[in-house]
């Protein structure tokens, strides 16, 4: 378990121009207003995050790295002047959707990823 | 800590330097300054001063578990106890201290402990579970947090003093005996005058005999009885070292040998070990700007004052405390009453404040010291001083009277001046702001009241407005946004944001203002989930590994064995870990988010219901078994306990409330420990306020006594009303009437006496609520499209694989936190 959750740790952000792969992860509808919700992708978790009132969307690891524990995706989220943020349900550490910078904290950077929406339906884009 | 504060500073300047660390104790560098909190719940992560991601993410290198053994001069070369050979160019040695162990017949014997490091106090911890009794040997600082820590333990505590007072370093005898008075009364039994003269025991130990031929009984013995540096690697290498221990250094930190410097409480200046943090993180500075070549600051030695709260109980010594190093005249101001001792030495002339000591009551420690500090001329009566209004106010104003140069935070070097500049030039108008951009306050914390005295008469000069607003989507405070919300009417957040609000809203204020939606319209929250907090959006209780567990309501602790055995065997189908909680009801703990649902569906099929156990809400009204069963219970405490709980399950407000309501005066429902608690009497019942147990502990304040059962439900229900209006956010009733205008007289003026003329009305708000109730559970179990919200992921049906549990004493358990 610990060598999944150290895949995901290091497993870099995605930059949109190298996508190769935009995974289907389900419809619109099934992912909360204002909040987020988790997507398996492969072997890893995916946090997705639907800002309806700013209509963006936004994705990054589930891992807060912190504590070690799959839990971004269940977080509140919210913004810091306009930057848009999540924030772990467990201590609170806050990190930037935009960067995976921790906000508040000495952290380590999450990793975020592209995401669209087409036709009612959530992508989120891998490099592999 | 010295040796982390280096490499922190040396990184600060520099980047180009390879920096390798050598640390004997198997873990990186943590905070020694705050090592009694490891009793009290703080973890050893907590304690850490960076992870070791941050000596990675520097490019430190660090290694833990290794112990230099000897430096060879000529080659500048260390070697370690396992072998390891490397070269330096220049070596810092942050060697520390040792405890300092007196030689005294029978110290060798079990149950003998010293207190110093996170292994010591693992050991302590192990030791006192089997022990009743317990003594530290020192009545100093360092002493005094172990007592701390052993009353932690729950441990009956001893404190034997060589000296005729407490802290002999920082306070007089008049001080000391206040001290000791606020000691005893927390249960800390402390024994002056006492020179140890041996260690009792066969095999364990028994008791520890004085000179003066008395003894105590005890279990077990912890020696804090000073330091001794650890100078045996620089005496074995030929370094100069001082007969009575440490490492002699030079201005600039330098040991006789120009590529060893050392620093900390290994190293000796001027004839003097310096035991404090902040000089220590201040020979960091001098020596990093040594190596890097740097502007030079010379060391000249400290300022040794120094201002904590030891148990509870402010302690402030500052300057020249005893007056004995000038022509001084004390004045002194002693209140026996509320443990209070001030004394102020002031110059011959009066013109001067020189030093002081300060017990009980040291909210202005900062503005004296920073009067010795700058030579601030006194009032022209100076007893004013001790004798003026005390409160905020004027230490707000005292600030204004500070110089530029003032240093607010000794232990980052920040200045009066920096603070201003950040707050004028940067535009920063939060103290966590200030904390990000100067490190004020992240050392001690000793400083946090006066930087934000320092924000708030700077932000006004320039014109601000100061309040406390939630936070940068709403510029309203928590009681104005309650308003807003019942005249418009306002039923959801983002109708609130789009009102009065602006940007996203964030992690402060949703679930504040989830609370007040609940508070004011007791409307399900689920229906507006995302704004809740994770505990609240899942309605269980997010525990370590991210599964829940689940309370259901056992109203005033009375359960059926029928309910037992449901609860039994909800818990066995499910695999949970069961415990019996504080409040009088069983905890499952270990559930995943999708067996929510269905683990609630079996509860309530059994005649169960949400126990809010998740929520700034009603938890539990305790109760002990009152007049029904004990011989000496005057009413039925449980019958009463159990209507109350039932009258208010559910109610939100802005911190959790607890009750409790004991049958008799013999208190077994520890009701005066509660948010609001009633004791039977002969003639009705007491009803007590504002009691909380927790990190602060607070009694219960009598609001009124032997009044009948629906007078004692109309006052609770007014009070409670009125807590949930008027409170901060997260503030628990103890801190709401700590912080009141006017205190418990003021409240029972507006509760009894209808003061406000709002009685009527709280108690139709208080009415309103109580009829809104639905269980929480319930409107998930029944509701499919609720129900689909809880799995873990949207995509798949799938359980989160990397939940892992392990097996302790036959119950499953969350593997630790971070391999």
């Amino acid at each position: 378990m610990t060598e999944q959750l150290n895949d995901l740790k290091t497993h870099t952000s995605e930059e949109v121009d190298n996508i190769k792969i935009w995974f289907k992860a389900a419809r619109e509808d099934q992912f909360p207003e204002n909040g987020g919700a988790c997507v398996k992708y492969k072997n890893l978790q995916i946090a997705v995050f639907n800002f309806s009132n700013r209509k963006e969307w936004y994705a990054s690891q589930n891992l807060c790295p912190h504590k070690m524990q799959m839990s971004l995706s269940r977080g509140m989220i919210g913004s810091v002047e306009g930057e848009p943020k999540v924030a772990c349900p467990f201590h609170k550490k806050t990190f930037s959707l935009r960067n995976g910078q921790c906000l508040n904290a000495e952290e380590e950077k999450i990793s975020v990823f592209p995401v669209k929406v087409e036709d009612g339906f959530v992508y989120i884009g891998f490099t592999q | 800590m010295v040796g982390y504060k280096f490499c922190e500073k040396l990184r600060n300047v520099s980047t180009d330097y390879q920096l390798i660390v050598y640390g004997e104790e198997p873990r990186p560098a943590y905070d020694r300054v705050h090592l009694s909190s490891y009793f009290s719940g703080s973890s050893v992560d907590d304690l850490l001063l960076a992870p070791s991601s941050w000596y990675k993410g520097n490019d430190i290198e660090l290694f833990t578990g290794e112990l230099v053994v000897s430096i060879d001069r000529t080659s500048r070369t260390i070697t370690t106890h396992i072998g390891r050979k490397d070269h330096y160019d220049y070596l810092v040695l942050a060697t520390g201290s040792s405890a300092f162990v007196p030689n005294i017949e029978g110290v060798d014997r079990n149950g003998v402990f010293v207190y110093r490091t996170i292994e010591d106090l693992n050991q302590i911890i192990q030791y006192g579970k089997t022990i009743k009794k317990v003594a530290v040997m020192g009545g100093g600082l360092l002493g005094l947090e172990a007592a701390k820590a052993m009353l932690d333990l729950e441990l009956e505590t001893h404190v034997i003093e060589f000296a005729s007072r407490l802290m002999p370093r920082q306070i007089d005898e008049d001080a000391s005996a206040i001290l000791a008075g606020k000691l005893s009364k927390l249960g800390i039994t402390i024994h002056t005058n006492k020179a140890t003269t041996k260690i009792n025991g066969n095999g364990k130990l028994e008791s520890i005999s004085f000179s003066d031929s008395t003894s105590l009984p005890i279990d077990m013995l912890v020696i804090s009885a000073g330091i001794r540096p650890r100078d045996e690697l620089a005496k074995s290498s030929g370094l100069a070292t001082h007969p009575r221990g440490g490492i002699i250094i030079d201005e600039h930190t330098r040991t006789n040998d120009e590529h060893i410097f050392a620093i900390g409480e290994a190293a000796v200046y001027n004839n003097m070990v310096y035991g404090l943090v902040a000089p220590g993180y201040e020979m960091a500075e001098v020596a990093v700007r040594q190596i890097t070549g740097t502007a030079a600051r010379p060391f000249l030695g400290y300022d040794m004052s120094t201002k904590l709260k030891l148990i509870g109980v402010d302690v402030g010594s500052f300057g020249d405390p005893f007056g004995e190093l000038n022509n001084t005249v004390p004045l002194v101001w002693i209140d026996k009453r509320n443990g209070i001792y001030k004394r102020l030495n002031i110059s011959e002339d009066g013109k001067y404040l020189l030093g002081g000591i300060l017990i009980g009551d040291a909210s202005q420690y900062n503005l004296f010291h920073q009067m010795v500090v700058n030579k601030m001329p006194l009032p022209s009566e100076p007893e004013s001083l001790l004798l003026g209004t005390k409160g905020k106010s004027e230490e707000g104003a005292g600030v204004k009277s500070l110089p530029d140069t003032a240093q607010i935070c000794s232990c980052e070097n920040v200045t009066k001046g920096q603070l201003v500049c950040e707050i004028v030039e940067k535009q920063i108008t939060t103290v966590d702001g200030l904390k990000k951009s100067t490190k004020a306050c992240t050392g001690c914390g000793g400083c946090t009241p006066m930087v934000n005295d320092i924000l708030k008469v700077t932000l006004e000069s320039l014109g601000h407005k100061v309040k406390k607003t939630i936070c940068e989507h709403f510029d309203f405070t928590r009681q104005e946004l309650y308003d807003l919300i019942k005249v418009k009417s306002v039923k959801t957040f983002d109708g609130l944001l789009d009102l009065h609000g602006q940007g996203d809203g964030c992690e402060v204020c949703k679930p504040v203002v989830a609370s007040l939606l609940a508070s004011i319209w007791n409307e399900p929250i689920v229906t507006q989930s995302t704004i809740q907090d994770t505990n609240d959006r899942f309605l269980a209780n997010i525990q370590r590994g991210g599964t829940y567990s689940v309370v259901p309501r056992i109203a005033g602790g009375e359960i059926t064995p029928e309910k037992l055995i449901a609860i039994g065997r909800v818990a066995e189908k499910y695999k949970l870990y069961t415990k019996i909680t504080g409040g009088q009801r069983i905890d499952l703990f270990g559930a995943k988010v999708e067996q929510l649902p269905a683990i609630w569906e079996e509860l309530i099929e059994e005649g169960f219901e949400s126990g809010h156990a998740y929520g700034k809400a009603l938890r539990t009204v305790k109760s002990c078994v009152g007049s029904s069963w004990c011989r000496f219970g005057v009413q039925d405490s449980v019958a009463y306990a159990i209507f109350i709980e039932n009258r208010y399950k559910g109610l939100r407000a802005p911190h959790k409330i607890k009750g409790g309501v004991s049958g008799c005066i013999r208190e077994c429902a520890e009701a005066q420990s509660k948010d609001f608690g009633v004791i039977a009497t002969e003639k009705g019942w007491n009803l007590y306020v504002c009691g909380n147990g927790g990190s602060r502990p607070q009694h219960a304040k009598l609001l009124v006594n032997d009044v009948d059962i629906d007078t004692c439900t109309k006052l609770i229900d007014r009070f409670l009303m009125f807590y949930i209006k008027t409170a901060d956010p997260l503030t628990r009733t103890a801190t709401w009437l700590n912080k009141m205008e006017g205190g418990l007289d003021y409240l029972k003026e507006v509760l009894i006496n209808d003061s406000l003329g709002i009685g009527q009305q709280l108690e139709t708000e208080m009415q309103e609520l109580i009829a809104n109730y639905e269980c929480e559970w319930k409107k998930v179990v029944e509701s499919p499209e609720l129900r689909a919200q809880f799995k873990h992921f949207v995509n798949s049906e799938e359980a989160d694989s990397t939940l892992v549990f392990a097996e302790v004493r036959g119950q499953k358990n969350p593997t630790n936190w971070k391999a």
